[in-house]
């Protein structure tokens, strides 16, 4: 039962994080402008993978798995984020443009 | 229905539907009409392969595979690092006219210039942070900042 159970939730896993790195794919082709392209690839795409781990580091059921993926998870959310912040400052200080269906810039002068 | 058969049937969901994700990062990778846009389609390429070595894994059971993945994804952050700053060196050169240039900086949004300005004046009062292409944006809203 306790087996079927793990089972079942490494498989929720699996597909719950297969299913976020497809729908960061997805916002990746269909938003307008690179940086909302950008708000697509750096946080669905952080979960899929994480998810992912997760789902390995549950199916092993052993310590020092699962502490590794949880590593790899933690790695992974504290360097999307950076890497995304880098990329967006450089290109907006360099002058790609936002969309034209943009409101408000608030890195303006 | 046992529980091998339930992680295989979902590891092979997992990675069809990987699949598609992949070919769609890898058709913005190619049209993406700006750098970053190539760059962001990079870096969410290397986040799926992480899903996919990942799904390896759970189907091998060869669980070294993770460390692979750690190591995947550091490579992938430090070439991210490398680009952002390369986008930063080479600058905005014939590109980024397609999308259309977005709203004027008007009269509407002097909250957030006036902010902006204050912070920019800050780091202007630093010497190691006052580069030469900075130095004009501070000089050029110390009015609004004034008043």
């Amino acid at each position: 039962m306790i087996s079927l159970l793990a089972t079942l939730a490494v498989a929720f896993l699996m597909i719950a994080g297969a299913l976020f790195s497809l729908l960061a794919a997805i916002g990746l082709n269909r938003l307008p402008d690179f940086y909302t392209r950008m708000h697509a690839a750096s946080k669905a795409g952080t979960v899929g993978s994480g998810l992912l781990l997760l789902a390995v580091g549950l199916h092993a059921a052993d310590g020092a798995t699962f502490g590794r993926s949880l590593a790899g998870i933690v790695f992974f959310v504290l360097t999307a984020p950076i890497s995304a912040h880098l990329l967006a400052r450089a290109a907006h200080k360099v002058g790609y443009k936002l969309s034209s269906v943009s409101v408000r810039d608030d890195m303006i002068g | 229905m046992t529980p091998e058969l339930i992680v295989e049937y979902a590891s092979i969901a997992a990675i069809a539907i990987l699949v598609v994700a992949l070919l769609l990062t890898v058709y913005r990778a190619v049209i993406g009409p700006t750098l970053p846009d190539r760059i962001v389609a990079l870096d969410m390429l290397v986040g799926i392969v992480i899903g996919f070595i990942a799904v390896i894994a759970l189907r091998t059971g060869y669980t070294l595979y993770i460390d692979i993945a750690i190591a995947l994804g550091l490579v992938g952050f430090l070439a991210t690092v490398a680009f952002a700053r390369f986008v930063l060196a080479r600058g905005c050169v014939g590109e980024g006219e397609e999308v259309e240039p977005g709203p004027a900086p008007g009269p509407a949004q002097a909250g957030p210039v006036a902010k902006s300005a204050a912070k920019s004046a800050a780091k202007a009062a630093s010497p190691k942070t006052a580069k030469p292409r900075k130095t004009s944006k501070p000089a050029a809203s110390r009015g609004k900042e004034a008043k």
